[in-house]
């Protein structure tokens, strides 16, 4: 705990002039949460979150947060840094669990279970809500075996031609086939950026989750990659529900069917995207999107 | 008009001033390395030269030939079928024989027990091997090369100063005539010691050896590796990975850190009082020493291990995680195989520690004269820096280039391990 507060406390002096703008800005529209301006509800949830607080220590990190997040959509999570998206999505699949001063109350459920009940298994959830992470994190082995981990643990294959074929379709659908199929062997570090990240996401969907959450898969990853996944994600969303935290609005334009704007570990609004980049209801979102603060 | 210019010109010209400066400050404090390091590879160079050097002549010996004839009667051998006939046979009295028929001048007692004492004590054991193995030698004439005592051997080396005074010296002069003569005939000849990696200890220079106290050493060291490198590592995941941050885990932690530098002569005394006294080990034997450097040895590894554990980078923890690892298919599939070369490494410091430890081991027992090769780990043993130790404080000249060869044989067996240490090593990087 206190490590991360030592941390912490450099990253907040280097900041400072950025964030007496934020709260300059927040001044001026007098920011007092009233309530998500939008409607929360999805027409067809795979997950539901209700009143979700979520405290590092004796910090709160997440305000009150509802959310639906619909089957086969795309939702988009914006915001400046530190308003707390990253945080939410985390908790989709309960990654908090692993940072020991993390507690979150309030509800989530996924298909009307609660993932924070006691008799939830967190090994079965993660294969259930898979995640795909900020920096492309291939395991030190082979592309081959990067993607047959999830499948070998969870005993997805019979056999070696089954776990054979869902490695081939995962790396397929991930759309990195043609690049690596003559290379399975090769360790999947020596890919490149893009190419790492697209196995993340055929190790994520090998194991044919119902939700997938990215994290900002396309911040460490030139445009021409950035392309190439964000392709992928509008492919993906026929078979899987997916939830991504980006910072550039125009991938949360591009990809999204609904966007979520957080502030201060505040849900701020939340609406079909091109109502919320066409026409924000709320004057956060505006000043956000327009590049005024963030 | 100047002073303008310098104004104009000072960022590059005070650049261009400080430099000098900064090169000459950089190549001082090259040269200061370059000249600690200088200094210490000569003082390196002092020692191990020296050692080595001292060390030559204990690989080397010397034997003398003597026409020795295996008489029943002097013998003192009766009945050749009696089982024990030629274990018990007085094979000192053949020797003695052989002695006077080389040099029948010598006459008056005292002249004859210095002629006995040219061969070494060794000599009986080695015609009574000869004429065990080969029963059909009885009552026949042999050429034998046999064992020089350690001050003879001293001699042939050249470790005798033979212009001092007589009274002064240990080998005399009608002992270097007779030294002289059997030379001139080449019946003198120097031959590779082979005794040193063969046999035990002995309270003869010429007859003393490493292996009881390098096979000691063995086992004591593979019972420390067997026991602390599992439970070090067990110890160093189950602190990183799974023990809650608390009070407890963070008092563990500070005990462990402070086990690292205790004194290992408090193992030693730890190790009798619990192990010997309490649940009545043997003494002096490898497995109480084993259990012992392991404790010494475990702390070390721990720390080490929790240093290659912390260094594998959280995104492979968060990737397992993601894909719905357990926490303990987590730790076993990604983390350990990425933090195994450290733990190796600082399995293999530890070792190396205890390898040349000599204090806790005096305090258990292990500092015996021990002449026995161990069988066993329950085996009464010694130790290579035992051995050392005990050896420095013999009174015997031979032995002083006994210590020094065992100190070589001590560093190999180091420098082996460290070698093996970085060959794992590679092998278990190129994986990832």
């Amino acid at each position: 705990m206190q490590k991360s507060v030592s941390i912490e406390q450099p990253v907040m002096d280097n900041m400072q002039p950025a964030k007496s703008i934020m709260v300059q800005s927040s001044k001026d529209t007098d920011f007092e949460f009233t309530g998500t301006v939008g409607n929360i509800a999805a027409a067809n949830p795979r997950m539901v979150t209700r009143n979700v607080d979520v405290f590092y220590g004796e910090k709160q990190a997440i305000f009150d947060v509802s959310l639906d997040i619909g089957t086969n959509e795309v939702i988009a999570m914006i915001g400046p840094s530190g308003c707390g998206k990253s945080t939410f999505i985390r908790c989709l699949n309960r990654m908090n669990d692993t940072i020991e001063s993390c507690k979150v109350s309030g509800e989530i459920r996924l298909d009307d279970k609660s993932i924070y009940r006691k008799k939830q298994d967190v090994v079965q959830l993660r294969a259930r809500v898979g995640m795909v992470f900020q920096k492309p994190n291939p395991f030190p082995k082979s592309v081959y075996d990067n993607v047959a981990y999830g499948v070998r643990i969870h005993g997805l294959a019979s056999n070696k031609m089954e776990l054979e074929e869902i490695v081939v379709s995962s790396l397929r659908r991930a759309g990195l086939w043609d690049e690596v199929k003559d290379r399975l062997d090769a360790p999947g570090t020596s890919l490149s950026g893009g190419q790492q990240q697209r196995l993340c996401i055929a190790r994520t969907i090998a194991v044919n989750p119902e939700v997938i959450l990215m994290d900002e898969p396309c911040s460490a990853l030139d445009p021409i990659a950035t392309a190439r996944i964000e392709e992928l994600i509008d492919e993906l969303r026929e078979n899987y529900t997916i939830a991504i935290v980006t910072h550039s609005m125009q991938q949360a334009a591009r990809v999204s069917q609904r966007t979520a704007y957080f502030h201060l570990g505040y849900l701020v609004e939340v609406g079909e995207t091109s109502q919320v980049f066409t026409n924000p209801a709320h004057k956060l979102t505006e000043d956000y999107i327009t590049g005024r603060f963030g | 008009m100047s002073s303008h210019q310098t104004e104009v010109l000072s960022t590059a010209e005070r650049v261009n001033r400080s430099l000098k400066r900064r090169y000459a400050a950089e190549r001082r404090f090259r040269f200061y390395g370059l000249a600690s390091i200088l200094v210490a590879l000569v003082f390196l160079v002092i020692l191990l030269g020296s050692i080595f050097f001292t060390a030559i002549p204990a690989f080397q010996k010397s034997y003398i030939g003597l026409n020795v004839t295996f008489d029943a009667e002097t013998l003192g051998i009766e009945n050749i079928e009696a089982s024990n006939a030629f274990l018990t046979a007085d094979y000192d009295a053949v020797i003695k024989a052989a002695l006077r028929q080389r040099f029948p001048d010598v006459s008056s007692r005292s002249e004859k027990r210095t002629l006995y004492s040219t061969i070494s004590v060794g000599g009986t054991y080695q015609l009574a091997d000869m004429l065990q193995a080969q029963p059909e030698l009885l009552n026949t004439t042999q050429f034998v090369w046999l064992t020089a005592d350690d001050e003879i051997d001293g001699y042939f080396k050249g470790k005798i100063d033979i212009s001092a005074p007589e009274s002064e010296r240990r080998i005399k002069d009608n002992q270097i005539a007779w030294l002289e003569s059997l030379k001139a005939n080449g019946e003198v000849k120097k031959g590779f010691n082979w005794t040193f990696l063969t046999a035990g200890d002995s309270r003869e220079p010429e007859l003393a050896g490493i292996r009881s106290a390098l096979t000691g050493s063995f086992l004591t060291l593979l019972i420390t590796l067997l026991l602390s490198f599992p439970l070090g590592v067990a110890a160093a995941i189950y602190l990183e990975e799974f023990a809650p941050k608390n009070r407890w885990t963070d008092l563990i932690e500070v005990n462990i850190n402070n086990l690292a530098a205790v004194p290992s002569i408090v193992f030693g005394l730890l190790g009798l009082a619990v192990f010997i006294n309490f649940f009545g080990l043997p003494r002096s034997a490898p497995i109480v020493g084993g259990l012992v450097l392991t404790l010494m040895t475990l702390p070390t590894v721990i720390i080490a291990s929790r240093a290659s554990i912390q260094s594998v980078p959280p995104s492979i923890r968060e990737a397992a995680l993601g894909v719905g690892a357990s926490a303990m298919q987590t730790v076993l599939h990604h983390v350990l195989p990425l933090a195994l070369p450290g733990m190796l490494t600082g399995t293999i410091i530890g070792m190396a520690r205890a390898l040349g430890e000599t204090a806790p081991l005096l305090m258990i027992g292990m500092v015996a004269f021990i002449v026995e090769t161990p069988q066993g780990i329950f085996d009464p043993s010694t130790a290579l820096p035992v051995q050392i130790y005990l050896w420095t404080d013999s009174p015997e000249r031979a032995f002083s280039e006994l210590t020094a060869a065992a100190i070589i044989v001590l560093l190999l067996f180091l420098v082996s391990m460290n070698l093996l240490a970085v060959l794992l090593r590679r092998k278990f990087e190129r994986r990832w």
